[in-house]
């Protein structure tokens, strides 16, 4: 780097880059090189077995299959939400930005342990269910899978919405009504005018919730329990019981390759559905 | 009906459904913790504070909040120096990739907590630093940095720089000039990037679960390993504790910030 094209102002990045290359890049770098090296020299051994034991598929479509369903529930009501938190004024945004962001605010923890009192076989959910007669007996709702999806669609539903609501919120009205007034009905102005302009806070809002979801650890443990096994189940179980760091380095990075493959398709993505030009 | 309203309509009552789904599960843990019963039913057979009274007497649980709101003051006021020396480096410095430099001060918050928090016990056995306390400030300073870097630099963005040229015609130092007029300019930002940094900092468990031992914990893991032992209503008597600390924060947040900037958490 040639000191002509940067100036004094440039060295204050220093201390803040410097940190995160120390106690960030480095670690995993390092955990990234250990996973290759084994007791001879490098070696590949600890993925082939990895990717050799056919239980690890399962895991690994347990870990990806719940995020993309998580992900796809939290998009499927989340971007209503952003839309109407967009247009509406008063106390009604009031009220549904409050409802965002005080749980945002809340930790996982308590909002993961509210979720085992509500799900509870004679907890709050199966009660009104039961009281509106729509089922005659509990539903068996904590310690599956639906449980799980219902506790992390909640914990991370305001990373869906808030990304959406910061772009809903600059799409000029008047476009939509110039498509009306030129004829088109309510479902050609979605998909023409607002989904194609909504799109950049749909892929930061995907990307947020699905690298959140893949790597989540206090839900499933509060709401799923053991049987339930996911990537960073194991990998916690694997450095904090079974004291194998060998196999743990190895999912380790395995979900850390999941995780960068995340975000650099969210910024492929995110370059291409940038409106080309801004009105 | 036509069909804009009609889609109105339903648009309206999918936002109410996300409202009440929201706020119910906050709304039943403080209910559940005031309840005499210890089996989570509602409504409760009577009230009482006995889960209150018993979280006093958990010894656990009160040295783990301690700890937690320790690492999280000093990990976030650590945070808030460097983050912000960054974010005035990106936006005002002349070097080249400032926004790969900005990318990667965010990264952290993309990555797996508990494949950080493994890096980081290797490392730091490797230098040899065992001691829970410094261990757990390294990490949460990797969690903290990226909401404050992120947030300082939007609101540098914003921040007419030719204000500290004007204050200094005006007879400001060039230190004066800053601390007088850009650092009222970006309190907003601090505010806001630093209440969410704290928050993030005193919920992690990913990864200080690698960086405690059996005597100090921090408030997430002691709940969690509470939870398995003697799951009873204290557990909701102290999630109740962390949802009104909440409530304060964001209510004094919103009368200086007002609540549009905390939605760009």
């Amino acid at each position: 780097m040639s000191t002509g094209t940067v100036n004094r102002t440039a060295w204050l990045a220093l201390p803040g880059v410097g940190y995160l290359v120390l106690a960030f890049a480095l670690p995993l770098a390092a955990l990234l090189l250990t996973s290759f090296q084994g007791d001879e020299g490098w070696t590949i051994a600890g993925y082939t077995r990895f990717f050799g034991d056919s239980y690890n598929y399962t895991v690994l479509w347990n870990t990806l299959r719940s995020a993309l369903w998580i992900t796809f529930i939290c998009l499927l009501i989340g971007y209503p939400t952003a839309f109407v938190l967009a247009r509406s004024s008063g106390w009604m945004q009031a009220t549904l930005l409050l409802a965002l962001i005080l749980p945002l605010s809340v930790g996982v923890v308590v909002k993961a342990f509210a979720w085992t009192i509500l799900l509870r076989g004679n907890g709050i959910v199966n009660a009104t269910l039961m009281q509106l007669g729509i089922i005659s007996e509990p539903l068996r709702l904590i310690f599956t899978e639906t449980g799980l999806t219902i506790g992390a669609v909640h914990v991370f539903l305001p990373f869906m919405v808030l990304p959406i609501y910061a772009v809903a919120r600059q799409i000029d009205s008047r476009l939509v009504d110039a498509a009306a007034s030129l004829g088109a009905g309510t479902v050609r102005r979605f998909t023409h005018v607002v989904w194609p302009l909504s799109l950049p806070g749909v892929v930061v809002g995907v990307a947020f919730v699905f690298s959140m979801t893949v790597s989540m650890y206090v839900v499933p443990s509060l709401l799923v329990g053991d049987r339930y096994k996911t990537l960073p189940t194991l990998i916690a179980r694997a450095y904090l019981f079974m004291r194998d760091r060998q196999s743990g380095g190895t999912m380790a990075v395995v979900l850390l390759a999941i995780a960068v493959l995340v975000v650099v398709a969210s910024a492929l993505l995110a370059r291409r559905v940038q409106p080309e030009a801004r009105v | 009906m036509n069909s804009a309203r009609l889609a109105r309509w339903v648009l309206n009552l999918i936002a109410a459904g996300v409202a009440v789904f929201m706020l119910a599960p906050l709304v039943v843990t403080v209910l559940v913790s005031f309840s005499s019963s210890s089996v989570f039913n509602l409504p409760p057979p009577e009230w009482s504070l006995r889960w209150y009274t018993s979280l006093a007497r958990k010894d656990g649980l009160v040295s783990a909040l301690s700890l937690s709101v320790y690492v999280a003051v000093l990990s976030t006021a650590i945070a808030l120096v460097l983050g912000t020396l960054t974010a005035i480096a990106v936006e005002h410095g002349r070097f080249r990739g400032r926004e790969a430099v900005l990318a990667f001060m965010v990264s952290p918050l993309m990555m797996p907590g508990l494949v950080v928090g493994v890096a980081l016990l290797q490392a730091l056995r490797e230098v040899g630093l065992r001691e829970v306390f410094p261990a757990l400030i390294v990490g949460h300073i990797v969690i903290t940095l990226p909401y404050i870097t992120r947030t300082v630099h939007a609101s540098l963005a914003l921040f007419n720089m030719s204000l500290i040229d004007a204050a200094r015609t005006l007879g400001l130092s060039y230190p004066q000039a800053i601390l007088k007029v850009m650092v009222p300019g970006l309190a907003p930002a601090f505010l806001t990037s630093g209440l969410f940094a704290f928050l993030a900092s005193m919920d992690n468990y990913p990864i200080s679960i690698f960086l405690t031992d059996a005597r100090s914990k921090t408030l997430p893991i002691e709940i969690l390993r509470y939870l398995e032992e003697t799951p009873d209503p204290t557990i909701a008597a102290i999630s109740s504790c962390l949802i009104l600390f909440t409530i304060i924060v964001l209510v004094l947040a919103e009368r200086m910030v007002g609540v549009k900037r905390l939605a760009q958490f």
